[in-house]
């Protein structure tokens, strides 16, 4: 488990090289999410006290857009695209294999937080579809074999 | 040093690096390229050049278009047309550095083409190729071409140019440059650039703003990223042209998370443009002040549209709101404001750069110049084109991608992403251009391309783009956030064997009002996708709805596997792989799908050697197949 004293340590000093504006709102969102890869409860209230916004504020922008998640996610993120182009060419098999293979639901983390399982409107690599991401590195010309082996030997 | 000085000293730098030598060696690393391997063939060429003992530079450079063919290296020696070498695998690699770059065979066999004044034997031109031929680069001119992250490489290749013009001249003057060229907006609506710029320049209020759409959120697409990544100066360049004539100072560009490279490089490109005073105060001496932000999108698709947008880079959730007042008189904070996409900035520089004469030489009356699509899908050679408007389809998707993968049928091509619509093969002989996509019931949108094959559902396809637009409608008005729910549900209904009569009326109606009465472009195009599929794919609807089934074998409800007991030779291989252990057998047994448990993802059929092919998919169809599994009968290829 996290310390809370130490997270709220890290948090502070994060926020204080911020200005305290509100168009900040939404960097300030994807920092705490980059440092702690999630934002907690507590997090968004501390966001909200330094921007002196209210937390429902907060909590309403942080909702609204799909990048940022409120629980904590395992220590491997694997991504699926499911853009036009890797849909037409297969993903919807790969996710699916990954599922099973995970035991998992799109947006779910395994038990012991090793994977998280996320799909993305898309990544822009279309040309070679159908694409899966694990940990930023970017794998084309995906089959669902292949995706398998992607988390097996991981 | 003043900039005439760097501007010298960058083309000797550039003309000293093109007689260099010592061979050069140009890999791409964009996104794509690094997608199909080529970090590791990065790794293998450094190795290989030391193993040979032979001295190189290699330039990362960014995406050349030819996606298909990636990891894709350019070999430049003295005295010869540069080599282009696609599909490198490590032993490819090594082959070519022993041969080539070290020897001197530029193996002719592995290599897709050459560049440049002579000939190689054995070898085509590149840009005689199918691929390229019927392209025109203007804004991918240096991509591929130049190091990203190298503002002299840009420099020295008229980079910048542009806006010297642009900074001698009056502000109108500048507009009217515009106006002339023809140039309308490459983010998807196609309204007049200069017509834009002119209202914000002409609105009153300080300070005013100009921001860059790079929020490319279509699925399918990828221009704007694989642009950012392999020539932001192009772009950075647009914008300062644009904000001098209309009376800028700040600047913003609004680009996707999802693109760390693109971000990496525009940072990059920003802080070199710091370092020789094209930014800030007073650039190059003209009087003029301008700086550029970044700001990252968080992942919502209604934050292409430009109100939604502003509203994000205010901090607030990305809620579109009603025009008027447009951004040009009230945007950003309230401020004149002036939004154009990536691309279109980007031809803005080179329309400053040589001229709007030479630029509306491309394209049509009424749709001037090139444009960049990401052509996807099921065709052979997929990758960033640019074109002249005007072009037919089929030139696209015959002559640049090749045609269809694996000798399938073409069915239709995809334009427009989730605003777009899905045109038959009737209109592979029309222009592509803004006024004949649109008649057709698509638009050219932001440019993705997307191909289809007999293997697609059109039915689901549809169903594909409303699930999409569903999910990334913002709420805030209902046409859009229940009529998106509700053609998805119907939509689901039917491809899922639940379809009703009535359901396509109900469709046309529904799709109708929520194109009419929804409050932005996001869902006043979302019905786009179900209307054209509807317009020029009906008997799929109505296959789905009262045959129950579907022709293409794509909607799963509505499939059924079987073995087929002549063929089925008993191995045992599907049953193994069967995700679900739905299959039953033993040896020499025809084996049985147990269609209570089957959950239809095909897995047989993909193991199923070839030589016996016994699984087989139906969709509305009658078959036998035994209950229980019973000693094989055939079996043999």
């Amino acid at each position: 488990m996290a310390e809370p004293n130490k997270d709220t340590a890290k948090l502070d000093k994060l926020l204080a090289t911020f200005k305290g504006e509100k168009a900040e709102l939404i960097p300030i969102l994807q920092r705490v999410q980059q440092e702690f890869g999630y934002l907690s409860e507590d997090a968004m209230r501390r966001i909200a006290h330094f921007l002196k916004a209210p937390e429902g504020v907060v909590y309403g922008v942080a909702t609204f857009y799909a990048q940022f998640k409120f629980v904590p996610v395992g220590r491997n993120i694997i991504k699926v695209c499911r853009g036009t182009a890797c849909y037409v060419k297969g993903s919807p098999r790969i996710i699916e294999e990954l599922e099973t293979a995970l035991g998992i639901k799109d947006g779910g983390t395994t038990p012991d937080m090793e994977y998280t399982l996320e799909t993305i409107a898309c990544f822009g690599s279309c040309a070679l579809a159908p694409v899966v991401v694990l940990n930023d590195q970017v794998y084309g010309r995906m089959t669902p074999d292949k995706a398998k082996k992607l988390i097996g030997k991981k | 040093m003043n900039f005439q000085e760097t501007r010298q000293r960058a083309a000797a730098a550039w003309q000293a690096m093109q007689k260099s030598k010592k061979p050069r060696i140009l890999l791409g690393t964009g996104t794509c390229g690094v997608a199909a391997g080529a970090e590791n063939i990065l790794k293998i060429l450094r190795q290989e050049l030391e193993k040979n003992n032979v001295e190189a530079d290699i330039t990362q450079v960014g995406c050349i278009g030819l996606c298909y063919a990636e990891p894709l290296a350019e070999i430049i020696k003295p005295g010869r047309p540069s080599v282009f070498y696609g599909n490198l695998t490590p032993e490819k690699t090594a082959d070519i550095v022993r041969d080539y770059v070290a020897g001197d065979n530029p193996r002719p066999d592995l290599a897709i083409g050459t560049r440049g004044e002579g000939t190689i034997e054995g070898i085509p031109r590149l840009f005689d190729l199918p691929v390229l031929k019927p392209q025109q680069r203007i804004v991918l001119r240096n991509c591929g071409n130049i190091d990203p992250t190298d503002i002299d490489q840009y420099i020295a290749n008229g980079g910048y140019d542009g806006l010297l013009k642009a900074l001698k001249m009056k502000q109108q003057e500048i507009i009217d440059e515009i106006k002339k060229s023809g140039l309308r907006g490459r983010g998807g609506a196609g309204f007049a650039t200069g017509m834009k710029w002119q209202f914000c320049h002409d609105a009153p209020g300080s300070p005013k703003y100009i921001i860059c759409n790079a929020d490319e959120g279509d699925p399918g697409a990828f221009m704007n990223r694989a642009l950012l990544e392999g020539d932001p100066h192009c772009v950075l360049e647009g914008m300062l042209i644009g904000a001098y004539a209309i009376g800028a100072s700040e600047g913003y560009i609004y680009v996707r998370a999802e693109y760390p490279l693109a971000i990496r490089r525009l940072n990059t490109a920003l802080e070199q443009m710091g370092k020789y005073g094209l930014l800030g105060k007073n650039i190059l001496g003209s009087g003029f002040n301008f700086v550029i932000h970044i700001k990252e999108g968080a992942g919502a698709f209604v934050c292409g549209e430009e109100t939604a947008m502003m509203a994000s880079i205010e901090g607030n959730r990305g809620l579109p709101r009603p025009r008027p007042p447009f951004p040009a008189n009230s945007g950003l904070w309230g401020k004149p404001t002036n939004i154009n996409n990536v691309e279109t900035w980007a031809h803005a520089s080179a329309i400053m750069q040589k001229g709007s004469g030479w630029w509306a030489g491309y394209g049509t009356e009424k749709s001037r110049g090139t444009k960049t699509f990401s052509l996807v899908g099921k065709v052979n050679r997929t990758g960033l084109i640019e074109i002249p408007l005007g072009i037919k389809l089929r030139e696209v998707i015959e002559g640049i991608g090749g045609g269809i993968l694996g000798g399938k049928k073409f069915k239709a091509v995809q334009t427009g992403g989730p605003s777009g619509g899905c045109l038959p093969a009737g209109f592979l002989d029309s222009p592509i251009d803004y006024e004949s996509l649109a008649a057709a019931g698509s638009i050219v949108g932001s440019g993705g391309m997307v191909v289809m094959d007999e293997n697609n559902c059109m039915v689901d396809v549809a169903r594909y783009f409303l699930t999409f637009t569903q999910l990334e409608s913002c709420g805030k008005c209902i046409p859009c956030r229940w009529g998106t729910k509700q053609m998805l549900d119907i939509l689901n209904d039917i491809t899922q064997g639940k379809g009703k009569k009535g359901d396509i009326e109900l469709l046309l109606e529904l799709g109708a009002s929520v194109k009419d009465a929804s409050l932005c472009a996001l869902g006043g195009t979302a019905p786009n996708p179900v209307l054209t599929t509807i317009r020029y794919f009906k008997d799929e609807y109505e296959a789905h709805i009262n045959e129950k089934r579907c022709p293409a074998g794509i909607c799963k409800a509505l499939l059924t596997y079987y073995i087929d007991k002549d063929r089925c030779a008993g191995c045992g291989i599907c049953a193994r792989a069967c995700p679900y252990g739905a299959i039953k057998g033993g040896k020499r047994l025809v084996h049985v799908i147990d269609q209570e448990k089957c959950a239809k993802c095909g897995t047989c059929l993909e193991v199923c050697p070839e030589k016996f092919k016994a699984v087989k998919k139906v969709s509305g169809e009658p078959f036998s197949a035994p209950k229980e599994p019973i000693p094989v009968s055939g079996g043999k290829p």
